[in-house]
């Protein structure tokens, strides 16, 4: 559960992200990559070397659907609906994926914010990152 | 047993080089608290942790976390062998403190976490994922002793009684 003041933190940190979309994003996925060897297996279309177009389009495109999330987390049902879709019935990537890219993305933050990235900071993004992936595996079975 | 390369042995050493245990060690249990405070259930003698300010400001968590960071400078300097030196730790862990091992994966995290704040850029992707097979190791060797007891099987004596009557 997430207070008012963790929602409105969460918020304001994707805001300031949103403009650094596609470098949040790509090294993000790259950490999961080189952790999670894995991962790439569902990336054999893309080419996901690192600094490729590829590689920066998919990385904007997670952290602008995690920045849309963040500004109305009371809505995230709503604002993942089509998301949901695209994960269950198309992409069908097994959801203990999304933990990994969770904590690939909490890494990239930590290494991004500095020690702005406070533990009372870590914990609400750690909650909202596990509620988005929850979320959007909704509609799996 | 994990084998590790001379690149992934510099790595891991360029790492803990750049981690000061006192620094890290107090931050580590407080992100620890904060962010799965669920592991309150093994701090019921370390006084106040029910609040960030409390925990952010507990000097016996501090204590604890270099204690953690101590027995991890030996994990980094005996990278070949250092199962079988936390061998009586894990059984602690599990025989008198009672630790759900899960819980040493999720102080994993935090470390990494905590030492990416610090290091920052220098955490590359492929430094972090060394580092992470490193703790993967660390994690393993806390695990070990988590199991059940052989029950020792009792040595079976042959009859004796026939002899006894032969002598006679």
């Amino acid at each position: 559960m997430l207070s008012k003041k963790e929602k409105k933190l969460i918020k304001e940190i994707w805001e300031r992200l949103t403009p650094v979309a596609e470098d949040i994003g790509s090294e993000a996925l790259l950490r999961m990559f080189a952790s999670y060897p894995g991962t790439k297996t569902y990336f054999s279309h893309l080419d996901i070397s690192p600094g490729s177009a590829h590689l920066c389009s998919h990385g904007k495109k997670i952290v602008l659907a995690i920045a849309e999330g963040a500004k109305d987390i009371s809505q995230l049902t709503v604002t993942l609906a089509p998301l949901q879709t695209l994960h269950a019935y198309q992409l069908r990537i097994d959801p203990t994926n999304f933990k990994l890219l969770s904590h690939c993305m909490l890494v990239t933050l930590a290494c991004y914010l500095g020690s702005e990235f406070t533990p009372v900071a870590h914990a609400a993004m750690d909650k909202f990152l596990s509620a988005f992936a929850a979320v959007l595996s909704e509609k799996y079975r | 047993m994990v084998k590790w390369t001379e690149e992934e042995r510099r790595i891991v050493r360029g790492v803990w080089e750049k981690v000061d245990i006192d620094e890290i060690g107090a931050e580590l249990w407080a992100r620890a608290l904060i962010v799965y405070p669920w592991i309150e259930r093994y701090f019921g003698s370390f006084g106040d942790i029910f609040t960030t300010t409390a925990i952010l400001n507990n000097p016996k968590l501090a204590a604890l976390g270099k204690v953690v960071l101590s027995a991890l400078d030996t994990a980094v300097k005996n990278i070949d062998n250092f199962k079988a030196m936390y061998a009586s730790l894990s059984r602690q862990h599990y025989e008198k403190i009672k630790v759900d091992p899960d819980n040493f994966r999720l102080l994993a995290e935090c470390i990494t976490i905590t030492i990416a704040c610090k290091l920052r850029a220098e955490l590359s992707p492929q430094v972090q994922a060394t580092w992470q097979k490193f703790l993967s190791a660390v994690v393993e060797a806390m695990s070990s002793q988590y199991k059940l007891k052989k029950k020792k099987k009792k040595k079976s004596r042959p009859d004796q009684t026939w002899r006894k009557f032969s002598i006679e």
